[in-house]
């Protein structure tokens, strides 16, 4: 792992690059994060892929609901060499959920941010093919927003079974 | 003597002003199963052909059902078809998702009757471990005869399943399962012309749904 | 010197542009699945096919999405232990180490020497009983019947074991944060011992039988190679990878759990095609043997499970003679420990791949997140390309050769 000054020798290279790239570094349990702005992400990866983290292990949202912006994505990625790891993230809000896709450049990305796109909602500019995978395609609503039901039946019990409204329900049947 | 008169009396009776049809099913529901039907049967029951839906982890346990050491062979159910023109039973093992439901609808209704369809496990039967949004539990698309409680059943209880329900083929002449449970048959419904009193009719189950099982 | 052409050499000789006619050309779209009996698991492949020919194919997942991440947002760390093992359904126990060994980052907590131990000879039969059933349906659809019946009697005396350390064949809720559920009973090391041994003789015999046979070497034997960039490109990782050459493995590259105790090999392939992609695995198998004899060899004794009684149960018998221990247990059953609020991405070596587990907590007592980055789900971008221009029953043996577990791909 790049340890907390490794972290912060990179995080002084995005930013002598473009002052806005980098919002935050964080060390926390031996990982190095770097938060960035959506907009830089391209850059931020393919700098890093210079340093030597050429493999894109997974991409991958979160809701961090309540908290503002919203809606994150991380990028996890690897140094084969090295054996190192760094964590990219950023963070979007729900009215304005654009990010940058990196598909191009890294085709590991392909279906990871489709899933992004079909659980949260975040839309991906420019990937090649942005649809629902893993829900029905007409499906509405982001499931894995914090504020979207679980959804799911009612608990049948002895008391409350001749109550719930079932489709197994006709009217000529008398409950138990 | 006075008992068989009496009854000879009401049976005459009732068969005044009967029609042909009529007289035909008065003759079924009085008479006991004729050794055709029963031979029948006997047939249908051992010689099941499952049609295997292996969805999940439900579908590794049913696949070693199908292995050596709980050798399904024995009871004439190894012949697992793929198409299900083929198949008399769906063994749904594994958790249903949303986007899954109407295909396996489609399969089950591709199927030819009679035809009987299980829940393994405790996904298929009632959504399992997952009671959220993805999940639907089989009795809301489809008719089920045997639900089969694990998470994943062993492949014994698996077995033992099955053999209930070949007893219950054996044991009730009256099969098909449009009879058993009040149905007309399977027709696709155009959203708007649903009717719904007719359409619960067509794939409704009345009787809460145990009727013709002797679980 | 001249030697005879191959089967496949011939076929190949033959260019569709004998036969092509620019008005008659015509691409057929062919759906396979969700429902085949090729298929492992409720994939659906619609392939563009011209002729017998696949010009393209687009899988389509999401036949079994289950909301296994959503449902563990609404439990507790320790009762999601058992939803997150159903993901992933033929490798549990790498499911619940992904998940502990989170929770354990996040915690900053110790995991027992013997309980790492005792995590290694269940990941490593795991990983057996996963490539036995690999290999039993990857030959199922190659036409070899027979294996199939040798690969679950191997599979069945790895799930005997299974039940005698857990009580459960599959899915066995036997790894816990902190350690491992129970120590395992009397008659284990030698059953276990007792298993390897006769499982190295009978892949032997497996191996005479499928690997010079000439059907799998003609079905497999240059079909389908990827190079080892576009599969880092990819995001591929596991056998498929390590069949190309690239010896990418973190249980060697980055040990967790005691595996910088042993000593094993890591089987690389050569060219990447099915065939090598096929030899890696059996000898996966046998370096999993090997492993699991250290492992018993060394097993530590001591605490199966943290003694830190804030993050695991304490002992039935405690509950009688201690009130803190009374305490604990109350506390953890309902509410539940809770981690301090952070993230952890914690990745191990599955069967297929790296299999990473993100947790994310607020300080409450459920996760705020949890994400499994599943090795099948990114495997299967990699097929496109392996399949293109291939037969479909090319196809299908691909398919066998990948590996792919649909709850894994659909969560």
């Amino acid at each position: 792992m790049p340890d907390a000054t490794g972290l912060e020798l990179i995080a002084q290279e995005l930013r002598d690059r473009d002052a806005g790239t980098v919002v935050n570094t964080t060390y926390f349990r031996e990982k190095a994060a770097l938060e960035v702005a959506p907009a830089a992400i391209n850059d931020v990866l393919e700098h890093l892929k210079g340093k030597g983290f050429s493999f894109l292990a997974s991409v991958h949202g979160l809701d961090y609901y309540p908290e503002e912006p919203r809606l994150g994505v991380h990028y996890e990625l690897l140094d084969m060499r090295e054996v190192d790891r760094i964590t990219v993230k950023l963070r979007v809000a729900t009215d304005a959920p654009n990010v940058p896709s990196v598909t191009p450049a890294w085709p590991t990305a392909n279906h990871q941010e489709r899933e992004i796109y079909d659980m949260f909602g975040v839309v991906f500019d420019g990937h090649p093919d942005l649809r629902r995978i893993l829900m029905p395609e007409d499906y509405e609503g982001f499931p894995q927003r914090r504020d979207f039901p679980i959804g799911g039946e009612p608990v049948l019990f002895t008391h409350n079974e001749p109550h719930m409204p079932g489709w197994w329900e006709q009217d000529d049947i008398e409950p138990r | 003597m006075e008992v068989t008169r009496s009854s000879a009396a009401t049976a005459k009776q009732r068969l005044k002003g009967m029609t042909d049809a009529d007289l035909e099913r008065h003759v079924e529901e009085r008479l006991w199963t004729t050794t055709l039907d029963k031979a029948a049967n006997w047939a249908r029951a051992n010689g099941i052909m499952p049609a295997t839906f292996g969805l999940a982890c439900c579908a590794i346990e049913m696949m070693g059902m199908v292995a050596a050491r709980v050798d399904v062979a024995r009871f004439g159910f190894e012949a697992l078809r793929a198409s299900p023109r083929q198949a008399d039973l769906l063994i749904l093992s594994g958790r249903v998702a949303v986007k899954m439901a109407p295909v396996v609808r489609r399969v089950y209704d591709q199927m030819l009757e009679p035809k009987w369809a299980i829940a393994m496990g405790a996904c298929a039967s009632s959504q399992g471990v997952f009671n959220n949004y993805a999940v639907v539990p089989a009795d809301k698309f489809m008719p089920v005869d045997m639900h089969i409680p694990g998470c994943p059943p062993r492949p014994e209880a698996l077995v033992y399943g099955i053999i209930k329900l070949r007893a219950m083929i054996m044991a009730r002449p009256d099969q098909g399962w449009r009879t058993r449970y009040g149905g007309r048959g399977t027709e696709e419904f155009v959203e708007d012309e649903l009717d719904m009193a007719a359409a619960r009719h067509a794939i409704g189950i009345s009787g809460g749904g145990r009727m013709g099982t002797s679980a | 010197m001249t030697r005879e052409l191959t089967y496949r050499e011939i076929e190949a000789s033959h260019t569709l542009a004998e036969i092509q006619d620019p008005e008659r050309e015509e691409l057929l779209t062919l759906n396979l699945g969700p429902h085949h009996p090729a298929t492992h698991g409720v994939l659906r492949l619609i392939t563009t096919l011209e002729g017998e020919v696949i010009r393209d194919v687009k899988p389509m997942i999401g036949y079994l999405h289950t909301g296994i991440e959503k449902t563990a947002e609404d439990k507790s760390y320790w009762k999601v232990i058992p939803v997150i093992e159903r993901m992933d359904y033929l490798s549990y126990y790498f499911n619940a180490v992904a998940f502990c060994g989170s929770v354990e980052t996040l915690l900053e907590l110790e995991v027992p020497p013997r309980a790492q131990y005792l995590r290694v000879i269940h990941l490593e039969l795991n990983r057996i009983a996963s490539h036995m059933l690999w290999l039993a349906t990857g030959a199922l659809d190659l036409g070899a019947i027979s294996v199939f019946w040798y690969g679950w009697r191997d599979r069945d005396s790895v799930l005997d074991l299974f039940e005698m350390s857990s009580g459960q064949r599959m899915h066995t809720r036997y790894i816990q944060v902190g350690g491992v559920a129970e120590d395992i009973p009397k008659g284990f090391e030698r059953k276990c011992r007792e298993f390897t041994a006769g499982f190295r003789e009978r892949l032997d015999q497996y191996s005479t039988l499928i690997d010079q046979n000439q059907i799998v070497l003609q079905r497999l034997r240059g079909v389908a190679p990827l190079d080892e960039q576009t599969l880092l490109a990819l995001g591929v990782t596991g056998p498929l990878l390590r069949a190309t050459g690239n010896p990418w493995d973190l249980r060697k590259a980055h040990p967790y759990s005691s595996y910088d105790h042993f000593d094993f090999k890591i089987p690389v392939g050569t060219v990447g095609d099915n065939y090598d992609r096929y030899r890696v695995r059996m000898a996966e198998l046998r370096e999993s043997c090997n492993i699991i004899d250290q492992a018993l060899d060394g097993l530590p004794e001591g605490p199966y499970i943290t003694p830190n009684r804030k993050y695991a149960l304490p002992p039935r018998h405690e509950l009688a003679t201690s009130m803190e221990a009374l305490i604990h247990h109350f506390k953890l059953v309902t509410e539940g420990f809770r981690p301090p609020p952070g993230e952890a991405y914690y990745p191990i070596e599955s069967p297929r791949g790296e299999l990473g587990c993100f947790v994310r907590s607020d300080g409450s007592a459920k996760p705020a997140r949890v994400h499994m980055r599943d090795p099948s789900f990114v495997n299967l971008q990699a097929f496109a390309p392996m399949v293109q221009d291939l037969y479909i029953a090319d196809l299908i043996a691909t398919l066998a050769m990948l590996d792919p577990i649909l709850g894994g791909i659909d969560r």
